[in-house]
């Protein structure tokens, strides 16, 4: 531990989601937000990153052997109202505390949603709003930071700003999807959705090929709120892009608890070797492709959480791909050759036979996300895990990464850890503009890699 | 007992142990009054229970090192509510051994913060509490009370001295069926422990902590190790043969 007059450092290890860094840092533990707008103002040696709740699977949120902010401990609730649905928490609560607080059933069934919900509700306010997350509803309700009313950020010349966009308008629109590079989030005001019941009805439909997928996507857009697919990466030929679509949307009247603040099950260690490989792979997707039975379809009622949050039921699920760890990979492509150019996505894959079984196709629509360097932007979107097996993972990964910026698409901060400065400058034009909001203080292992700040840190 | 609506006092009310408690109570309506020294932070906590359900908070400020304002904390407590159903004896201080060694006067200090001024709060408290017939009185000692070690010793002694203290004030409550309940946790990752790995199967968030509190109250347990294991690791621990124990770094 090391004191001086602004802050206390601990060195401590954190590593990315996916396992594949892992890295000691000089960690600040605020458990203030006058004490976390300090610790910004004595220079870092090796800068600064804010850190969430670490589930973004890249590098986004570590500083190798420089400072980190560890917000986990700023996570009151400063004020909700139930006349408004204007909700105002610390940087550090979670979408699983705020679920658990707001959106308790009303007795017509009803309640207080996040109106935008990621595939894992163990993610912090602040991360959310540094990557402008986004959820199954994307196409209709946007992203993360279009239901952000506010912000409080603390920049490094001491000054805490609030943020709107009537107030610092520029600084607020740097800051949602800004990877924490603006400033540190102390605080935000979120504007939560009333919906008429909290329950939904979803509905799984198989699928054998992806023109397929593009079908029922038309079908589904006007009428289902909550929609994505589950493809079997490894079928090829006819089968190429096979899948299930899942559409879910909320039934008026029709309750349900939020889901449970922690995972009732865990992975306490890592398996020597990955419990993901070519043969796990290909037997999950081959049953999980059948599932559905005869019929190919199913329809269910009752609580999101199976539908929003499959993965949150295992605590440290990410420990099953064993020491090496593993990358994942999402990137939209513009709607004009989306079919061709997702087609040749999923084809370098299947070739590879790399994939995993945790492989998802969705649409994003017109709503625009405000954020300089946001992600999401009309087209499709692919995201799937592949198991870390070196330079043979790599190099697929740079195959797909051409792929997506040949198209004119762009690929996921919080997934990434390969992507060129190249291929991020093409795919976030926004960047120029971006980068005159830096906070000199600010940086992170992703933002060097891909240019954002310079490599030379003081 | 239910939580819902009960009233509630936490003395140390900052403390990462008793946030989570009071989170808890307070997702099930329950009214908390808070005594603590920092009055920011106590603000800041008191409106993060109101949003997640308390049907009242009320703050106070107290500096448990000031034996001299306990009788009026225990008054206070009483008086918030009109009487209480919980009173949590949370505050403490985890002072660096070596560092005491050498300065007798932080050796008391530590003393009296983590022995003195609990125990003489938990006696006041005791006094209404048996007028009432009902209730219970909570404080967290630690499993570091159950054997003197060379690392942890005067934290040690002071929390194994609160066991001691209130095993006897549980003797006394006995006829009154006022619950007297000591809390024993294990390693835990607070602000406390901060400067430690915090990682590692024996670390225990401060959550699992609290709900483990949440279900010895309503069982009226006397001791609760938390979590479990630390019961069978502790009772290891204390048979561990002297000659043996001091070749060990513990
Ligand atoms: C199972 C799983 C499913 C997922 N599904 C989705 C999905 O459907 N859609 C989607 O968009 N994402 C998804 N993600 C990714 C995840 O939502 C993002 O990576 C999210 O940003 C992680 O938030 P975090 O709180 O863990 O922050 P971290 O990962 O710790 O940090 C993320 C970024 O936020 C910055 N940051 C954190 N706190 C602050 C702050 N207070 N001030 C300023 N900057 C800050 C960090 O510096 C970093 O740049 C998923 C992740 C997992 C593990
Ligand atoms: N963490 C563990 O591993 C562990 C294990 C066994 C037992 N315990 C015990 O659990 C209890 C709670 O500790 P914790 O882990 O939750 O740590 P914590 O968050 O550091 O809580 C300790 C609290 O005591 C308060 N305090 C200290 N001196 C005070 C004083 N003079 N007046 C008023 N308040 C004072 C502190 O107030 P400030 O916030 O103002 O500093 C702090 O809120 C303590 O009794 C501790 O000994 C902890």
């Amino acid at each position: 531990m090391a004191v001086t007059a602004h802050r206390k450092t601990y060195s401590k290890t954190y590593s990315s989601w996916g396992g594949v860094l892992r890295a000691p840092h000089e960690a600040v533990l605020p458990t203030a937000r006058a004490e976390a707008a300090a610790a910004l103002v004595e220079p870092f040696p090796n800068g600064v990153v804010p850190y969430g709740n670490g589930r973004s699977y890249g590098d986004v949120g570590l500083n190798p052997l420089g400072g980190l902010l560890d917000m986990r401990g700023l996570d009151r609730f400063i004020a909700f109202d139930p006349e408004t649905g204007l909700m105002t928490c610390e940087a550090g609560v979670t979408l699983a505390d705020i679920l658990a607080v707001t959106a308790r059933p009303e007795a017509d069934g009803g309640g207080w949603l996040l109106p935008v919900m990621p595939g894992t509700r163990f993610i912090t306010v602040g991360g959310a709003i540094a990557n402008d997350v986004h959820g199954k509803n994307a196409h209709r309700l946007g992203s993360f930071g279009c239901h952000v009313e506010a912000l409080e950020l603390a920049r490094s010349d001491g000054r805490v700003l609030t943020c709107s966009r009537s107030e610092n308008a520029d600084l607020f629109r740097a800051t949602i999807g800004g990877l924490g590079l603006t400033g540190l989030i102390l605080s935000a005001t979120l504007r939560l959705r009333r919906v008429p019941g909290l329950g939904v009805e979803t509905e799984d439909i198989r699928f054998d090929h992806l023109d397929r997928f593009f079908d029922l996507d038309a079908e589904s857009t006007g009428t289902w709120e909550y929609t994505a697919a589950w493809i079997d990466c490894l079928a090829t030929g006819t089968a190429l892009g096979r899948g299930i679509y899942s559409r879910s949307r909320h039934v008026a009247g029709v309750a349900a608890q939020p889901p449970a603040r922690h995972p009732h099950i865990g992975v306490p260690l890592a398996p020597p070797i990955s419990a993901v490989n070519g043969l796990s792979v290909r037997a999950f997707n081959a049953l999980y492709w059948r599932k559905l039975g005869a019929s190919g379809r199913k329809l269910s009622l009752g609580a999101y959480e199976p539908a929003f949050f499959p993965l949150d039921a295992i605590d440290h699920w990410n420990r099953l791909y064993g020491p090496k760890g593993f990358f994942q990979f999402q990137a939209v492509v513009p709607p004009a050759d989306a079919k061709a150019v997702t087609g040749a996505l999923l084809g370098a894959i299947a070739t590879s036979g790399q994939g995993s079984m945790l492989v998802v196709l969705k649409r994003f629509g017109e709503v625009a996300s405000e954020g300089l360097l946001s992600f999401p932007m009309p087209g499709i979107s692919l995201a799937l895990d592949f198991p870390n097996r070196g330079a043979s993972t790599t190099t697929l990964l740079a195959r797909l990464e051409a792929i997506v910026v040949e198209a004119g698409g762009r690929i996921y901060p919080a997934k990434d850890f390969c992507m060129s400065a190249r291929s991020f400058a093409a795919g976030y034009p926004g960047l120029e503009a971006f980068r005159s909001h830096l906070d000199p203080a600010m940086t992170s292992a992703f933002a060097r890699r891909v240019g954002i700040v310079r490599e030379d840190i003081p | 007992m239910s939580a819902r609506q009960s009233r509630i006092a936490i003395f140390g009310a900052t403390s990462d142990i008793a946030v989570a408690y009071a989170r808890r109570s307070a997702a099930q309506g329950a009214r908390l009054v808070l005594f603590a020294r920092d009055a920011v932070a106590l603000e800041t906590v008191a409106a993060d229970l109101k949003v997640r359900g308390a049907t009242a908070v009320e703050i106070r400020h107290a500096d448990f090192a000031d034996l001299s304002t306990l009788p009026q904390v225990s008054r206070d407590a009483f008086a918030a509510f009109g009487g209480l159903d919980v009173a949590l004896v949370a505050y403490g201080s985890l002072p660096d051994q070596t560092a005491l060694n050498a300065d007798p006067a932080a050796l008391k200090a530590a003393l009296d913060l983590n022995f003195v001024s609990p125990v003489l709060l938990a006696n006041l408290l005791a006094a209404p509490f048996e007028t009432a017939r009902a209730g219970a009185i909570a404080v967290i000692t630690s499993v570091a009370g159950d054997r003197g070690r060379q690392s942890n010793y005067a934290y040690g002694a002071a929390k194994g001295g609160c066991q001691t203290f209130l095993e006897g004030l549980r003797h006394r409550l006995f006829p009154a069926g006022v619950t007297v309940l000591d809390i024993r946790p294990g390693f835990v990752a607070t602000k406390m422990t901060a400067h430690l790995p915090q990682g590692g199967p024996l670390w225990a968030t401060p959550d699992q902590v609290a709900g483990d509190i949440v279900a010895a109250l309503e069982k009226g347990r006397a001791v609760l190790y938390t979590p479990w294991f630390w019961w069978p690791i502790m009772t290891i621990v204390k048979s561990v043969p002297r000659a043996l124990f001091h070749r060990t770094k513990l």
